[in-house]
């Protein structure tokens, strides 16, 4: 074990600091292309965005260094303590608490805005790694069960009742490296089913959605032909399943939009989805075809008007001429779209579950339950902004103000990633040590 | 150390990121690649194909004076569905801007719509004032939906030749619908008659096509893949015309407070020198803001100064015509030169006498003295003698053959002057006789033709040629404007003026007798005003009778005054023939008209002594009260006529309709006793 003799620089995991790095460096630049105008504005203009990425950037990889060079025992011990100081934070918030855009998760000293819940995330990775790595801790009892769930939810709830329904949905990323701690599978099936079957019963038309879950069902009774002939039980689980499936796409979403939500509902739910309110769900009076919420349908133009190559940089006309709003932030991902393409889009995508899945593995390597959880943490955390994000700016899950990790602009979102990702290297430095 | 593999649920986890990331990479596929929509509907926003329209070609007159300039002026359009879509409209900053409340500007955006709908962009305000568009472009971005397009505007720095030139005006739905102006756009400005129309495609030039990118303001920013896919405008061509812009305005002043046209044409080339109509206005008026308030104002005028008198107006030519009939009596061989009759004051032979001025012996002892003395009886005789003629075997084919003359000599049919509108005037032939006769006629019933009286009828533009052909001693080419277009004199839109017209090969013998006729009328006879010191001017007088239904009445009213001219005899440069209407002896007013229009050419001034003769000219108003009269009846009639036709059409809508209405049913119920 030479690597115990290395100081703790050399012990860092460099391909996850790569991957980090290209990712802020991504987006930058695309904080940067889709302001530019002309050569002619000073590009070093603190008052300038891609200047204030640059300087928040910074002030990350300060901190991030500061954190390496703490001791890894340290998160341990703090791990309670933290999430404490966390919910007191969102208690605070409500007393205290300023307004942005109809949310009220912020808590503003002077010209720095601060929102509780984004830090929350951190300890709340913490306390639930220390929760699960405790000695005492049986996690196949439904008690401690409940309790890890709590630790997740009591911050959520908190969340939504600030009104940041995206922010607080992220929180659902726990129930990963819960499942990976033993939570059982069919819960994990249940909820990645039920929330898929949503959206394709909004996105898809009913008779290819029905054909796909029959599909999905006979591929199931093949696959697993064998149990089905020692246990009768799992064609009835099957047919069940399918049952359910059919019925809820079929017969109830249809039923509730028709009949028991009014026509502005109805609208809101398409448009969160950038679509058109389907003729059958059109209520008498209400305009056909009425124009879907402006930020997807741009989002989706400046996307879909890459093509294969894309503009090539500085040529997004959608971005750089302000078609598309908030697209330093949440919609920042069009910017990527627009001048870079299929090929450039697909390379970030790539980029993504390259540093999830180095992160997957990085939290498999590690000694200490605590670390592992908490890494698993990490990478669904990231997970969830990603997959939400990019779903949401093309098109195919509702718009909720959520960023796209390292490339959206803004201060808080960029330092609570950094912090998140350098006490996981801090953890992974410290890898044969368990630490408890 | 745990290994990755040992942990099936951790292949899970990553399986289920590696599926998000297909499902992503799949949709990034639908939308970029294989969806279309998206590149169009992006360009739609922020591509802004901005049409830069050349500046429209000059004319210039056979001195390179220019005719017009070329002005700059801006139309505000408006895309209407483009308005408040990005940003919401500041409707009271607009109106405050064009001096307008938001009840006119709703008005006019109804009116835009309804004109060219809500997606295609419509004229908002045309022509617009420059400080009005120097306010508009600082705030243009605030209005989303507005552009200012540029225009060519002409101005007349003469004033004068409104009608050869024509005016420029947006396009109409009903031209658009037609193949020539399809690739035209509501808004763009044609020529709507005149040399503008005509040559419209050489004077147009090329549009431009400008991309510019444009942002969520609507603000044009930049070029579109740095204007690689622009294309330039090309200027229009210049039109050099064979008008002498300086004769153009001096006849037309010559013709002020008359009625009728000066027609002045170059016999070699078939070039129009100088059209004037009468009463002319200035070309000025149809530009700019005033311009559909001044057409309204000058089509409701009595005398009709948008109707052009030298190709629209059909006179009988009177005495004119006499050189005609000589001429196609001489052809024909009823005639020689020395033929006479023994006039005593007027024409018996056919029962009704024709008035003769003259009675004295010998005034029409042959076609020389005849033309001279404008003996009435001489050329009926002659014009009888011909449609009578022993060759051709009846009046029907004398007539036919007389016909065949008058068509190749240009008359009876539009002679085909590059200008819109041009009427043809009126030629008998036999069936035109019986129909009004019910076949039974002989030359007698028309005899009166042959002085250009009866049922004959010619444009100035047509007399005018017609003195081409004998200056020329046997052709003519058709009369026309442009020389050059573009400086090219043998464009192809210009061929068909260079085809040389020899009509019935008439010998050159017979012009010189028609010719020295003419002379006479000038030096000896009834064209004696026309007379130029040291230029051998050939001439005829012609004072036409006319009538006009005035209360049910047939009236007589004021002589046309008509003279036809040309000269130097030996060497002819300059034709005219000029009508004044209802002002008296030809010798009087169109005579001078004529002979001045020939002196300023053909010197380049006027003789002193010949002032004020040209202030009589310049001062004197022809114009009858009775033309006041006359045209409000006329208008009374057309007004009658159309309420009746309205009424008519109304009534077969409302029948049309009949099935919705109980009302209607009830009215055909009363009035026109239908039941349903």
């Amino acid at each position: 074990m030479a690597q115990h003799r290395k100081s703790v620089l050399g012990r860092l995991d460099w391909l996850t600091v790569l991957l980090v790095f290209l990712l802020v460096g991504t987006g930058i630049m695309a904080v940067y292309t889709s302001e530019y105008t002309s050569f002619s504005e000073p590009f070093f203009d603190m008052q300038r965005s891609h200047m204030k990425q640059l300087m928040f950037f910074g002030i990350s990889c300060f901190i991030g260094l500061v954190i390496i060079f703490t001791d890894s025992k340290l998160f341990f011990s703090l791990a309670n303590l933290s999430y404490l100081f966390g919910i007191l934070l969102l208690l605070v918030t409500f007393v205290v608490g300023g307004e942005v855009k109809g949310s009220h998760s912020f808590i503003k000293l002077g010209s720095f805005t601060f929102q509780p819940g984004e830090a929350c995330k951190i300890f709340t990775a913490l306390c639930l790694a220390r929760f699960l790595a405790a000695a005492d801790t049986k996690f196949n009892t439904l008690r401690h069960r409940l309790i890890a769930a709590g630790i997740v939810l009591l911050p959520c709830l908190l969340i939504i009742l600030q009104n940041e329904t995206g922010l607080a949905l992220v929180y659902f990323a726990f129930f990963f490296p819960m499942y990976r701690e033993g939570l059982p599978n069919s819960i994990l099936l249940i909820g990645i089913t039920s929330v898929v079957l949503f959206l394709s019963s909004l996105l898809v038309e009913r008779l290819p959605l029905f054909i796909a879950i029959t599909v999905v069902a006979l591929l199931s009774v093949w696959v697993l032909w064998r149990q089905i002939q020692k246990q009768k039980a799992v064609i009835l689980f099957i047919v069940g399943a399918w049952l359910i499936a059919v019925t809820f796409s079929q017969l109830i979403v249809p039923y509730v939009f028709k009949n028991v939500f009014k026509g502005y509902q109805v609208e809101r739910i398409y448009s969160m989805l950038g679509q058109d309110v389907p003729l059958e769900f059109q209520k008498p009076g209400q305009l056909a075809g009425k124009d879907a919420d402006y930020n997807v349908r741009q989002s989706k133009i400046a996307i879909g008007s890459g093509g294969l190559t894309g503009k090539g940089i500085m040529n997004g006309t959608q971005t750089k001429y302000s078609f598309v709003p908030e697209q330093h932030t949440d919609f920042v991902f069009c910017g990527i779209g627009e001048q870079f393409g299929f090929i450039g889009s697909t390379l970030l995508v790539l980029l993504y579950l390259a540093l999830m899945l180095r992160i997957l593995f990085i939290a498999e390597r590690q000694r200490s339950t605590f670390s592992r959880v908490y890494a698993y943490s990490v990478a669904s955390i990231l997970f969830f902004h990603f997959a939400i994000n990019l779903s949401m700016t093309m098109g195919l899950a509702p718009v909720i103000g959520i960023t796209l990790p390292m490339l959206s602009y803004g201060g808080t979102s960029l330092m609570s990633f950094s912090i998140l990702l350098a006490i996981m290297l801090r953890l992974d430095a410290d890898r044969h040590i368990l630490i408890r | 150390m745990k290994n990755f593999a040992e942990s099936p649920r951790a292949w899970i986890i990553a399986s289920l990121f590696a599926i998000m990331g297909i499902v992503l990479v799949a949709r990034l596929f639908n939308l970029q690649v294989i969806e279309e929509k998206y590149e169009l509907m992006a360009n739609d926003q922020a591509i802004y194909r901005k049409i830069i329209y050349p500046a429209r070609g000059a004319i210039v007159d056979r001195n390179g004076k220019p005719m017009l300039y070329n002005n700059v002026t801006f139309d505000l359009m408006v895309t209407p569905s483009l308005v408040g879509k990005y940003n919401s409209m500041d409707t009271a900053t607009f109106c405050q801007i064009l001096g307008l409340d938001t009840t006119s500007f709703s008005k006019e955006m109804t009116k835009v719509i309804k004109k060219t709908g809500k997606e295609k962009p419509g004229v908002f305000k045309a022509e617009i004032s420059k400080e009005l568009n120097a306010r508009l472009q600082e705030n243009m971005y605030l209005f989303a939906g507005f552009e200012l397009v540029e225009r060519s505007a002409r101005s007349y720095p003469k004033a004068a030749g409104a009608l050869m030139l024509g005016y420029l005006s947006e396009v109409t739905p009903a031209m658009l619908a037609t193949d020539r102006f399809a690739s035209y756009r509501q808004g763009d400005y044609v020529g709507m008659s005149g040399l503008e129309n005509v040559y419209e495609e050489e004077l147009r030039g090329t549009r431009g096509v400008q991309y510019l990118v444009r942002d969520v303001m609507n603000r044009p920013r930049d070029a579109y893949k740095d204007g690689t896919m622009d294309t330039a405008a090309i200027g229009g061509k210049e039109l050099e015309l064979y008008i002498d812009a300086e004769l153009q305005a001096y006849g037309e002043k010559l013709m002020s407070g008359k009625m009728g046209s000066a027609v002045a044409i170059d016999p070699k080339t078939g070039g129009i020198l100088a059209m004037v109509s009468a009463p002319s206005f200035d070309p000025n008026l149809l530009t700019g803001e005033a311009k559909g308030r001044n057409f309204a104002e000058l089509s409701k005028m009595a005398t009709k100064p948008l109707y052009n008198y030298a190709t629209q107006g059909s006179y009988m030519p009177g005495s004119t015509f006499k050189p005609i009939t000589g001429l196609v009596g001489l052809d024909v061989g009823a005639i020689t030169p020395s033929f006479g009759y023994p006039c005593g004051g007027g024409y018996y032979a056919c029962g009704k006498r024709i008035g003769c001025t003259h009675s004295g012996g010998g005034h029409a002892a042959n076609l020389r003295v005849a033309m001279a003395n404008s003996c009435n009886a001489y050329f009926v005789d002659v014009f009888r003698k011909v449609v009578d003629f022993k060759d051709y075997g009846g009046v029907h084919t004398g007539l036919q053959k007389w016909h065949d003359y008058m068509i190749n000599f240009g008359f009876g049919h539009p002679l085909g002057v590059d200008i819109t509108g041009e009427l043809g005037g009126q030629i008998p032939d036999s069936s035109y006789f019986n129909r009004m006769y019910k076949g039974n006629w002989n030359s007698c019933n028309m005899a009166i033709i042959g002085m250009g009286q009866g049922e004959i009828a010619l444009t100035p533009m047509q007399i005018a040629n017609a003195m081409c052909l004998i200056a020329n001693k046997g052709y003519y080419y058709t009369p026309h404007f442009v020389r050059k277009i573009g400086g090219d004199a043998n464009h192809p839109k210009l061929a068909k003026y260079k085809e040389k017209h020899t009509p019935m090969h008439i010998t050159a013998d017979a012009y010189q007798a028609i010719i020295d006729g003419m002379e006479m009328v000038v030096t000896n006879g009834t064209g004696k005003v026309a007379r130029l010191p040291g230029i051998n001017v050939a001439g005829k007088t012609g004072t036409v009778e006319n009538y006009a239904v005035v209360y049910g009445k047939k009236t007589k009213l004021d002589n046309h005054s008509v003279f036809v001219c040309f000269a130097p005899k030996e060497d002819p440069k300059i034709a005219i023939a000029v009508v004044v209407q209802n002002s008296g002896y030809g010798a009087t007013w169109a005579g001078p008209v004529a002979s001045l229009m020939m002196e300023k050419y053909l010197t380049d001034s006027v003789d002193v002594k010949r002032k004020a003769l040209e202030d009589k000219m310049f001062n004197a108003n022809l114009i009858k009260k009775y033309t006041y009269v006359i045209d409000s009846m006329q208008r009374e009639k057309d007004r009658i006529r159309w309420e009746l036709k309205m009424a008519d059409k109304n009534m077969q809508a409302a029948m049309a309709k009949r099935g919705d209405t109980i009302l209607v049913d009830r009215m055909m119920e009363k009035f026109y006793k239908i039941k349903k």
